[in-house]
């Protein structure tokens, strides 16, 4: 087992690992800012739950951040490497005869999403960060000094959607994001080793995942821009 | 050379290789780490036993031009192997294929060399099948078998169309376990260019390095040649661009016998000529003739009709059609021998029946077949066997899973879908059953020489049966070889390392250089390809597949002319210090050039038709071969300075198990 | 037809090598590709230049030995067949053509258009086999039945001409639809099974020592392939891998 990650397999294996990872916390993810379009309270007590509840901030959490960290550094790596497979490069090539667009160009789409990832931690978690752990606020309420002052979570997160620029970008982030998954999906059952009679309708699974998912982190910021 | 001896082993048939094995001597284990062999050639032949002598313990060397040994043309081979199983329970046994075998070769192979190869053939399937090669099976899970021309049991295994694929890619990989333990030294694009013989014993090779075009001495206790057959002597051929002679002309000319060279299988089903620009012919394997039908018009108005596009072959009705394989021998119909099935092909076509634009297209018809599976299927499935659209398709799902790769290839080939409309085959030059001669231990006249597979002449007789060549390639070198060649070697457990410093080799690098600086330096104007292709015109209409003394003897003349023409007028491009294909090609055009010509010259003093030789005067009234029993023997020829002045012997054919009589298929 | 053929020309493993452009008439339709290659080395020859070096053996498809870039793409625009196959029929009168070589680390060019493929053998050497030793006396051929299915799945992997198309279309110049061909062919027989873990872990370290990149599935090995060898194959020897491993 050990020295798995000198593998290109190995490598591959764990580029699925973390990507799954990351899918179920899309899924968790899109389902509490749902809650935001019809509930309120139900958004703010599952983000104060996840905002304060220890093992979540101080295990899942971490997870969480070394996944995305992997992931990208994995990335970076394989892209690296791969480009190094090929030390001269063809005078013609077709590659659009024999794969998608989107395949060959996970690096690409991955690097929207990073930089899109780098403008959310900053509108968000950093922002998280600063008012519980710098500041010592772990209430979540508009005004801990008052304890009816209810959660900030909700008015945050419709005060972040007010400006078209800020939707714009946030969607266009999430539609590279649905060109990572189209691809990436099917790609990391494949990495470790499902590819069987059930590829078929995983197919359909991955682009009603790989759509729906973003589509509906787009939807959520529209609606909150709209009713603004 | 004086030795000229058989060496079969005595006592009854069903025993002689037990026996002989029993008797010989062997080299101990120890002792095996101390003797060196050289492979050249690793197809079938050459890397089953490059594979096994290393297994057993001896340090191979082995060579190939190719860029992996993986890519001999043993590869090409479609159809399947033949083994006498029995698993069908159709009355097979080792008597019975060897008498097909000695049959279908017409009575002009060693007694006693057939009998060992259908004897081992079983072992050859358990090996495979122990080694990984994926063989057709059955539902239950069993081996499959279907039926080859020639015969009336069913004992050919196979894997779908790409038999020798798999079966080279078996003893390939046996090959690569041995690399990987450094008991095989794999020597890839090298050339074998001349044997060295020391003190009367082959004793190395010199090869030339087709990458840099250094050429090296390689030395070894004994040198083995499965370096295949020679039919590129035709230019068209189904062989690879690469197949050669050189390897076996060069021993030849070192002093070993060559063995029948007339003796060309002429296979009835590839598919035929489209133009001059044509460098290489296709087989459809041989495996189609269980189910398709070979046929040509009737009518002359027909076939002029389908020249000129006026008519499309699935418009003649039945009656208007000539079964002529069906007619001429029912007994076997359209599995006749493949010598057989081509003459009836050339037969029609010379008659006038041929039915594309050069005239030299016969049809291999599926439509019969399509609709019997097709019924057969709709039965099974319990649908309407009258619906005729429902009949088609399900007939055609079930030639596809049988032939699929086949069709999808003459598709590819010729632009025109052969589930819809018959195939245009003709026949073209596919093996060579002459070759080295060897003795029962499978050594040329060259003491330590030995040639095995196709290079040698030993087992197909004047014809071989489909599904034989992969068998005797691989029972050469997997059970043959690696037992016979220990009795030879057994003197050498002594002689310690062959030094490359002798003057014999010095003179064998000399006159391998001397040939590639005249190859180079001469500066005529003519391609290589310019004189190969005369030479294939010369061999394919006067020592094709139905010869007369008139045409032989200006073969003869003509070959001669045009190889001093050759030497005259030839042009080699580039340098002889590089990848040079130009060069490579250029000396094996003028092996061919000189094989040519003893090909020629074994035709003619053959009075008589046998097998893929057949003489215009020795036929019977109906058109068959006519066999005379003066010729029961083989011709070896032995080189004395120049193709027209060798020497000929004869081995005398016997056949103590086997009544001689008429080859009748009919 | 008339054709612009735009060639890799190499003298040799050191040179740097470039395109230039040929032009060639009275091409028929009927061709093989390589007998087009033929007769403008034929032209070349009468000219008295030097003739495009190009592997070929077989021409019918199975050694394997072609290896064209042909347009873009590994064998050609025409699909499951290799470059022997293709015919001129598939271009039309005018047409430019590019015909590079394979291009990756592991298959370094020796001349023009022919590559060293012997990391190929490199990783087939190193577990692409089942120990058994010639022997005469190996159980019987029927002793094992085995699953038609798995015995077809078998046989397909197997059919693998290791010509490189694989390696040459994908944009990582990865081998795993090669090294997994082999791998899947002794995984679905039950006589591959004894050395099964040794087999993957083996040649997935050759491969990786041979500077072949990494597997991204953008499939475009499978769509290249002439023998039509599945993804699947991938899959099954990620799963072999990941086994192994843990059994190591």
């Amino acid at each position: 087992m050990s020295g798995i990650l000198n593998s290109t397999i190995g490598r591959k294996f764990a580029m699925a690992l973390s990507a799954f990872f990351l899918m179920i916390f899309l899924i968790i993810h899109v389902s509490i800012n749902f809650t935001s379009v019809f509930s309120k309270d139900l958004f703010n007590e599952l983000s104060h739950f996840m905002g304060t509840n220890p093992l979540i901030q101080g295990l899942m959490q971490p997870i969480l951040v070394i996944g995305v960290i992997f992931h990208f550094v994995m990335g970076f790596i394989l892209e690296f490497q791969n480009k190094k497979a090929r030390n001269i490069k063809y005078a013609s090539n077709k590659a659009g005869a024999n794969s998608t667009w989107i395949s060959r160009n996970m690096l690409f789409s991955g690097i929207v999403i990073l930089a899109f990832l780098g403008l959310h931690f900053y509108d968000f978690w950093v922002h998280e960060m600063t008012v519980k752990y710098i500041d010592g606020d772990m209430s979540g309420l508009v005004d801990p000094a008052n304890a009816d002052s209810g959660f900030r979570y909700y008015e945050e997160l419709r005060e972040k959607f007010v400006s078209p620029a800020r939707v714009g970008i946030y969607a266009l982030a999430f539609v590279f994001l649905a060109l990572h998954l189209l691809h990436g999906f099917n790609s990391s059952f494949q990495s470790i080793g499902q590819n069987n009679k059930y590829t078929k309708a995983l197919k359909s699974v991955s682009k009603v995942y790989s759509i729906g998912i973003p589509a509906l982190f787009i939807f959520i910021a529209i609606y909150h821009h709209f009713t603004h | 050379m004086s030795v000229f001896d058989a060496k079969t082993p005595d006592g009854p048939l069903a025993e002689k290789w037990t026996n002989h094995k029993n008797k010989i001597n062997l080299v101990n284990p120890a002792n095996k780490r101390l003797i060196d062999v050289i492979i050249v050639g690793t197809g079938l032949a050459g890397g089953s036993a490059a594979a096994t002598l290393a297994e057993l313990g001896y340090n191979v060397k082995a060579f190939c031009f190719q860029d992996s040994p993986r890519r001999a043309h043993s590869i090409a081979a479609q159809g399947g192997i033949n083994a006498a199983k029995n698993y069908q329970g159709d009355g097979d046994s080792t008597y019975r294929l060897f008498y097909d075998t000695v049959k279908g070769g017409d009575y002009r192979s060693r007694e006693e060399n057939v009998y060992r190869l259908a004897e081992v053939s079983t072992n050859i399937i358990d090996q495979c099948v122990a080694q990984g090669v994926p063989f057709a099976r059955e539902y239950g899970g069993l081996l499959d078998n279907r039926s080859f021309g020639g015969v009336l049991v069913s004992r050919t295994f196979y894997a779908k169309g790409q038999t020798g694929q798999q079966l080279l890619l078996g003893a390939y990989a046996a090959m690569n376990r041995q690399i990987a333990r450094g008991k095989i030294k794999m020597y890839t694009r090298h050339e074998m260019l001349d044997v060295v013989i020391v003190d009367g014993k082959a004793r190395g090779i010199i090869a030339r390095n087709l990458v840099t075009g250094e050429i090296e001495r390689h030395s070894a206790h004994a040198v083995v040649l499965g370096t295949g057959g020679y039919g590129n002597a035709f230019y068209l051929s189904t062989y690879a661009m690469g197949s050669n002679v050189t390897a076996a002309w060069k021993a030849h000319k070192r002093g070993a016998y060559f063995a029948n060279p007339c003796y060309t299988q002429i296979h009835p089903t590839c598919i035929p000529v489209s133009g001059d620009h044509q460098s290489k012919l296709t087989l459809m394997s041989e495996s189609l003739r269980n189910d398709g039908r070979i046929w040509v018009p009737k009518h002359k108005e027909d076939v002029q009709a389908i020249r000129e596009g006026r008519l499309k072959p699935t418009q003649i009705p039945e009656e208007n059609r000539d079964y002529y394989l069906e007619r001429r021998y029912p007994a076997f119909g359209n599995l006749v021998p493949r010598d057989v099935a081509s003459r009836a092909a050339k037969e029609r076509c010379d008659a006038g029946y041929g039915v594309n634009q050069t005239g030299e297209a016969v049809y291999l018809d599926f439509a019969a077949a399509i609709e019997r599976y097709g019924k057969e299927q709709a039965h099974v499935k319990g649908l309407d066997e009258n619906n005729k659209e429902l009949v088609q398709q399900l007939g055609k799902e079930v030639v596809s899973n049988k032939y699929g790769n086949l069709f999808q290839m003459y598709e590819k080939i010729v632009d025109q879908n052969p589930y819809e409309t018959p195939m245009m085959i003709y026949p073209a030059v596919h093996y060579t059953m002459g070759g080295l001669w060897c003795d029962y231990n499978l050594m040329t006249t060259v003491p330590g020489l030995y040639a095995i597979g196709e290079a040698n002449f030993s087992d197909h007789g004047a014809n071989r049966l489909g599904a034989s060549a992969l068998m005797q390639g691989l029972a050469d070198g997997y059970f043959v070889l690696p037992y016979t060649i220990g009795d030879y070697l057994a003197d050498d457990i002594r002689t310690g390392p062959i030094s490359t410093e002798s003057p014999e080799f010095e003179a064998a690098e000399k006159n391998v250089r001397d040939q590639i600086d005249r190859l180079i330096n001469s500066n005529g104007n003519k391609s290589v390809d310019h004189f190969h292709k005369r030479l294939g015109k010369i061999m394919w209409n006067k020592c094709g597949m139905s010869r007369n003394a008139e045409d032989l003897a200006s073969a003869i003349t003509e070959i001669r002319e045009l190889r001093e023409e050759f030497w005259k007028d030839v042009k080699v491009p580039g340098t002889a210090t590089e990848y040079n294909e130009e060069l490579a090609k250029a000396g094996r055009v003028a092996d061919f050039l000189e094989l040519g010509e003893l090909f020629a010259k074994d035709a003619l003093e053959r009075n008589e038709s046998c097998g893929g030789h057949f003489r215009e005067e020795y036929q019977t009234p109906e058109g068959e071969a006519l066999r005379d029993k003066k010729y029961q023997y083989v011709s070896a020829w032995e080189y004395v300075g120049d193709p027209s002045k060798a020497k000929h012997h004869k081995e005398q054919l016997e056949y103590h198990n086997i009544e001689v009589k008429e080859r009748s298929y009919k | 037809m008339n054709l612009t053929l735009k060639i890799w020309r190499q003298k040799n493993a050191q040179d740097a090598g470039k395109i230039v452009d040929y032009s060639l008439t009275g091409v028929s339709p009927d061709m093989s590709f390589l007998e087009m290659l033929d007769v403008l080395n034929q032209q070349l020859i009468d000219k008295g230049e030097e003739p495009i070096a190009f592997d070929h053996d077989c021409r019918e498809g199975i050694c394997g030995t072609c290896s064209l870039y042909i347009n873009g793409r590994a064998h050609g625009p025409d699909t499951k067949i290799t470059a022997c196959q293709l015919h001129m029929r598939s271009f039309k009168d005018g047409d430019t053509i590019y015909i590079e070589p394979w291009r990756a680390k592991a298959f370094p060019v020796i001349k023009d258009l022919i590559v060293d493929r012997t990391s190929f053998d490199r990783i087939q050497q190193a577990g692409g086999f089942i120990s058994v030793n010639t022997s005469g006396n190996t159980q019987d051929a029927n002793a094992i039945p085995i699953k038609k299915e798995n015995a077809d799945k078998a046989f397909d992997a197997a059919t693998c001409i290791g010509c490189g198309a694989c390696v040459a279309s994908c944009k990582n110049s990865s081998a795993m639809l090669f090294v997994s061909a082999k791998v899947s062919q002794f995984a679905l027989l039950p006589q591959g099974q004894v050395e099964a873990t040794d087999r993957v872990l083996n040649m997935v370290k050759q491969m990786d020592e041979e500077g072949f990149g990494n597997c991204t599935n953008t499939g475009a090995c499978e769509v290249e392939c002439p023998k039509g060898i599945s993804l699947e194959n991938i899959a099954r020897m990620n799963r072999e891998y990941l086994k192994a491993s843990l059994k190591a």
